[in-house]
């Protein structure tokens, strides 16, 4: 059984919103909501599968369930950070072939911005997490544990911090034609450079941007699809996983998207070179480098090389990706960058991008992320779309 | 707060302005306290005594990190043995901002093991990948061991065993 044509992302909307200090996280969870119901042309009371992660304020979906006062026979929680809501369309895909929902609503939301919390604060201490004893007196952060990688990757495959820059300059180049984007100044390498160092040898300008804001997306049965007026996203393979330190045998060269990228190719029954759009979560230079490499766009090593020179600007490099400027320039709600990968990708196949960046015969895409900590434990989904 | 004089080097005491080259220090007491629990009761008490404990099960036979009662790789039982606190960096960083300046780390172990941790009584230019470290317990902020690394220097002959 697959989820290949089994259902289509139907709404998709991102918050405009990047500072919101006078709004609850509820509120723009439900604002992130009736965004993606009005662009997919359904209403509240259409939807009767809910899925959301570790931002919704309360306890798993219940609390924003009740919230918008939803009527639901199917609910989902499944929290892999950040890459969550790149998971729950897959699942949603998943309930709706099992005939478990028709129209499925994903939300995400947060204001870390307004809050104060970014990634070099200490992670709070969970007593109960097994981990706990044994780490949290070294003080992992969200930085430096992709710093770990970073290094180790430039020690073993010669990876230079002049290619991790491009990474941003391609975003950067992207986030010129988002009106909605954090940052709009197209940066050089040596801007990335000269920017001070957070946790070496990352920059702060090989971090992504610390956000308010949210996102919704509407998953629905193909009838349902084909019965609106919206250009449909087909849902063609999913794949998920996870990584941790496995038992000790630590190797930080590669992710979880070296199962989950793989998986979701196969189940599309295409390869990464079909592929026209990519999305790949970029909460640090490094993680979108990884993950080209663990997706197959490229040798295992190789993505320094892959990503130099521009090679993943818009119009001119081979593979362009994260056109509303990713999380690196535009916009990373919750600290949480899935949901947003998710929705440019709908942009670029319903041909819907910034005319600047949009991808011509845009007919299949990749949305890719990394949640959770890449150099330590991280969730890791892939979703492979297609236009119809 | 007392302070285990036998985990304290003088010489390393000077504070940090947190400029380059960074010297980090073995800062004991700045370690925020390990929440305790039933599997780590057993590693605190021998560290105490300076002696370093590592899992290894009884059933496959591997030693794991960090020390768990069921085996990671095959759910069998585990038990505690001595580790010699030998081990090679694997990979390292620091946050620049924080001062005094710290280092967080992933140590391979002689043991096979790598675990994470900090490199502590060093210079952070110094530091390489490859490098061998030695065990040093440092305390946290409530007098808990807190398992850390510091660099063997060249002309230091190897040891088995804890270094205190």
């Amino acid at each position: 059984m697959t989820i290949n044509g089994r259902a289509c992302i139907a709404g998709a909307y991102e918050h405009p919103t990047r500072k919101a200090p006078d709004k609850s996280v509820a509120q723009l969870h439900a604002e992130s909501a009736a965004g993606a119901l009005a662009d997919a042309g359904l209403t509240k009371d259409d939807v009767d599968g809910y899925f959301c992660a570790g931002d919704a304020p309360g306890l798993g979906p219940l609390a924003m369930a009740d919230y918008m006062n939803l009527r639901l026979r199917h609910l989902d929680s499944t929290d892999l950070g950040g890459a969550s809501y790149i998971a729950h369309v897959a699942h949603a895909a998943q309930a709706i072939a099992m005939g478990k929902c028709s129209v499925a609503l994903i939300t995400l939301a947060g204001r870390p911005r307004s809050a104060g919390h970014s990634g070099t604060a200490a992670r709070p201490v969970i007593a109960d997490a097994p981990d706990s004893p044994w780490e949290a007196p070294f003080g992992p952060t969200t930085v430096n544990l992709y710093a770990l990688c970073a290094r180790r990757h430039m020690h073993e495959f010669g990876t230079t911090s002049e290619q991790l820059a491009w990474i941003k300059v391609a975003a950067s180049h992207h986030a010129q034609a988002n009106p909605h984007a954090m940052l709009r100044d197209v940066v050089t390498v040596d801007d990335v450079l000269a920017s001070p160092m957070v946790a070496d040898p990352l920059h702060r300008l090989d971090c992504c941007v610390v956000s308010d804001g949210g996102g919704a997306l509407v998953v629905v049965r193909p009838e349902i699809a084909r019965s609106l007026k919206r250009p449909r996203v087909r849902v063609m393979g999913a794949g998920e996983a996870y990584k941790g330190q496995l038992g000790g045998e630590v190797d930080l060269t590669w992710s979880a998207a070296r199962q989950s990228g793989p998986a979701a190719f196969a189940e599309a029954g295409v390869t990464p070179a079909d592929i026209k759009y990519a999305s790949i979560y970029d909460s640090f230079t490094i993680t979108v480098l990884m993950q080209l490499e663990d997706l197959g766009f490229c040798e295992k090593g190789q993505g320094g090389r892959f990503v130099a020179d521009g090679n993943l600007i818009s119009g001119t490099g081979k593979l362009p990706f994260n056109t509303d400027g990713g999380g690196l320039c535009n916009n990373h709600p919750a600290n949480r960058g899935g949901i947003t990968k998710v929705i440019e990708a709908v942009r670029q196949l319903r041909g819907e991008a910034q005319p600047a960046v949009q991808v011509r015969n845009c007919d299949l895409a990749v949305a890719t992320g990394i949640g959770g900590l890449l150099g330590s434990r991280h969730g890791a989904a892939t979703l492979v779309l297609g236009r119809e | 707060m007392t302070k285990n004089p036998s985990t304290r080097n003088p010489s390393t005491e000077n504070p940090s302005t947190g400029s380059s080259p960074a010297r980090i220090t073995l800062r004991d007491g700045d370690w925020p306290d390990p929440p305790a629990s039933p599997e780590s009761a057993a590693f605190v008490e021998a560290a105490r005594e300076g002696r370093f404990l590592l899992r290894r099960c009884t059933a496959c036979g591997k030693a794991h990190w960090y020390p768990r009662s069921s085996c990671p790789f095959c759910l069998g039982e585990t038990a505690w043995e001595e580790a010699s606190g030998e081990g090679t960096i694997y990979s390292y960083t620091m946050l620049a901002r924080e001062d005094p300046p710290r280092t967080i780390a992933y140590v391979t172990l002689a043991e096979g093991p790598t675990m994470l941790t900090s490199l502590v009584d060093c210079e952070a230019e110094s530091l390489a990948i490859g490098q061998p470290v030695r065990l040093v317990f440092a305390q946290s902020r409530n007098g808990t061991p807190v398992p850390c690394f510091r660099p063997v220097e060249a002309a230091e002959p190897s040891q088995a065993g804890p270094v205190p």
